[in-house]
């Protein structure tokens, strides 16, 4: 059998991404879609990525509604289905609905690995497997280049998509002799123990939910309170909250504590926690047969630090501009998970969904295009508005990158020579403080109280104004009140 | 050094715990912006509250520096506890760090700290008095 040509040897590319999961993927597909140059590399030898392995308790946390009220090749359809990646083509839209057994609307892990390989068989997403990035260096002229297995690839901008899947554990002394989340496996290994999870987030009410029916006894405890109006909206509600739901109506064995861990001795086969309260004056001590640090991920961005990469959250994450490169160190762009280091507005401290598939696979779209205009002065297709009341209605009352990027993307229509154009889909950060013509950008936004709010800015003469319309019990907005609301703004 | 680290050392936190400051650390995220990224805007409803862990930033009215602000430094409280939206631009000028705070949780730890209330009322009245002085 003849060996199979790999693509993209080592060289110079416009774009060189790091990554084959869905962040990777997206970004390749949208890269192509608009004739940039670009090669893919990943060290795994399929597509894939965090998939492969997580979830370890193998049910996702976001949905996919197999049957809705749209058709499943429809733009509209994406916001029922929050898994696949996105397509022009039919053929290609929607890919991980058909793959589920209907058991529960949350798909499982093999199924979302399933769905992500087919989309990149069926698209043709060419990767270089099993060709790892080892170290960077930058160039006199500024370009990165990466050093990889296979050798060097040097690009005007490389695009990170590594995703945030290394075990992290928090800086508390002892923690070093625990478990990781990573590092649980079968929950029957758990049978009859006392287990203390360190870590309330996602991966933390995961494995307790995971092991709730063997264990003996569960605490969970970090310093941060849990916070029931945030998580109700939360997408851990669906299927991890059980621990904290024994925990509150008083189940004796499962406990949700606020306290910061001030160490963890091992003691024979045992441990011992030494905690203190945050939210209430105390100490506790517990006694357990298993620690699990659920305190976790980081993105693997290997050398990069040295090279001046900036991050946040205990230097887990990239911090990012609006459009994901890093701030620090030109040229380093993050797709997938990572895209999560940049927050956006965060108006009343909500955030973007760019830590889920749901969210950056949006963000990958809009940075493949900001790339193309900056790179290759790619100019987008600006289609005309006829009527700029009915376009903006319709969009924030089902454009999916608005309903899901809530705060972070928004869609603009400029004006240009006396008439109305498409300007697409930008971060609101970047339409609200770049320089541009007189534009409108509508987004979805919500207030204190959850309530959604569709939101209009318009920038006139370089001003902008912001003008929020009332909420709507359906969330329909393309009724008379609103035409009416919007026609006064635009006028 | 870590958030709580650093807040136990920023005179609006000296008064609480460091079992108080890890809940501060851990409750609120942290966010890093780019030198010339705007962090408060204008006339925008939602803004939030912002204390300065490390960079400097600039509070910008209409392209006129009015102020400049450096680790440790908090702004956004009056938009923040008004509820109206802010009247000057707040633009980093280095690579910024800074604690967000959202509006409905200054109020809570304002309630629940009285210390950090104290300190939060005398630097505001400190600034006020500066303010003051600078008038003609």
């Amino acid at each position: 059998m003849a060996a199979v040509e790999r693509p993209f040897e080592p060289g110079d590319y416009d774009v060189v991404v790091v990554g084959s999961g869905p962040g990777g993927l997206q970004t390749s597909y949208c890269l192509r879609a608009l004739g940039v140059r670009h090669a893919v590399l990943s060290r795994d030898d399929c597509a894939g990525g965090m998939f492969q392995r997580f979830p370890i308790f193998q049910r996702l946390i976001t949905w996919t509604k197999p049957d809705a009220p749209v058709e499943r090749t429809s733009r509209e359809y994406e916001w029922y289905d929050h898994n696949s990646l996105l397509a022009d083509e039919p053929e290609l839209k929607a890919l991980v609905p058909g793959l589920m057994d209907r058991a529960f609307d949350l798909p499982a892990r093999a199924e979302m690995e399933a769905g992500i390989a087919a989309f990149a068989k069926q698209a043709g997403i060419d990767v270089r497997y099993e060709c790892e990035w080892e170290s960077t260096r930058i160039e006199d002229d500024g370009r990165l280049v990466l050093v990889t297995s296979d050798g060097e690839y040097r690009a005007r901008a490389v695009v990170f998509a590594l995703g945030v899947t290394e075990a992290w554990k928090a800086d508390v002394p002892g923690l070093e002799h625990a478990a990781h989340y990573v590092d649980t496996r079968d929950p029957a290994r758990y049978e009859d123990r006392d287990v203390f999870v360190v870590g309330k987030r996602n991966s933390g009410f995961e494995v307790a939910q995971g092991i709730l029916p063997w264990a003996r006894s569960i605490t969970l405890g970090s310093p941060r309170p849990v916070q029931t109006e945030a998580l109700a909206l939360s997408a851990l509600r669906t299927r991890y909250l059980h621990p904290y739901d024994e925990y509150m109506r008083g189940g004796p064995g499962t406990y949700v504590i606020d306290v910061t861990i001030e160490r963890i001795e091992r003691d024979g086969e045992r441990f011992r926690v030494f905690t203190r309260g945050t939210t209430w004056d105390g100490q506790l001590e517990f006694d357990v047969d298993d620690v699990i640090a659920a305190t976790g991920f980081r993105t693997p961005v290997r050398d990069l630090p040295d090279l001046g990469l900036v991050t946040v959250a205990d230097g887990r994450i990239p911090a990012l501009t609006p459009f994901w490169e890093s701030v620090s160190l030109p040229g380093a762009y993050f797709a997938g998970n990572a895209s999560q280091g940049a927050r956006g507005l965060g108006k009343r401290g909500a955030g973007a969904s760019s830590s889920a598939v749901n969210g950056f696979r949006y963000n990958a779209r809009v940075l493949a295009q900001h790339l193309a205009e900056k790179l290759d002065g790619h100019v987008p297709s600006r289609e005309p508005v006829d009527d700029v009341v009915t376009f903006l209605l319709r969009e924030l009352s089902v454009a999916p990158e608005l309903w899901v990027q809530k705060g972070y993307l928004c869609r603009v229509v400029s004006s240009a020579d006396g008439a109305y154009v498409d300007d697409g889909v930008q971060p609101v950060a970047h339409f609200l403080d770049a320089p541009g013509p007189d534009a409108f950008g509508a987004t979805v936004e919500v207030d204190e109280d959850g309530t959604i709010l569709p939101t209009l800015y318009v920038r006139r003469s370089g001003e902008i104004r912001e003008h929020q319309l009332a909420p709507h019990p359906l969330h329909d907005y393309e009724g008379e009140a609103y035409r009416n609301q919007l026609a006064g703004i635009v006028s | 050094m870590s958030v709580a680290d650093t807040l136990g050392q920023l005179a609006l936190f000296a008064d609480l715990t460091p079992a108080q400051l890890e809940a501060v650390a851990h409750t609120h995220e942290e966010d890093v912006f780019a030198a010339g990224e705007r962090v408060l805007r204008k006339g925008l409803s939602g803004g939030n509250f912002y204390v300065i862990l490390d960079g400097e930033a600039a509070v910008d009215l209409d392209g006129q520096q009015l102020a400049n602000l450096g680790r440790g430094d908090f702004f956004g409280e009056i938009s923040a506890l008004t509820g109206e939206p802010p009247t000057t631009d707040v633009v980093a000028v280095t690579i910024l760090r800074c604690l967000v705070i959202p509006a409905q949780q200054l109020e809570r730890l304002v309630l629940d700290r009285p210390q950090f209330a104290l300190r939060l009322l005398r630097l505001e009245a400190r600034r006020l008095r500066n303010t003051l002085e600078w008038q003609p």
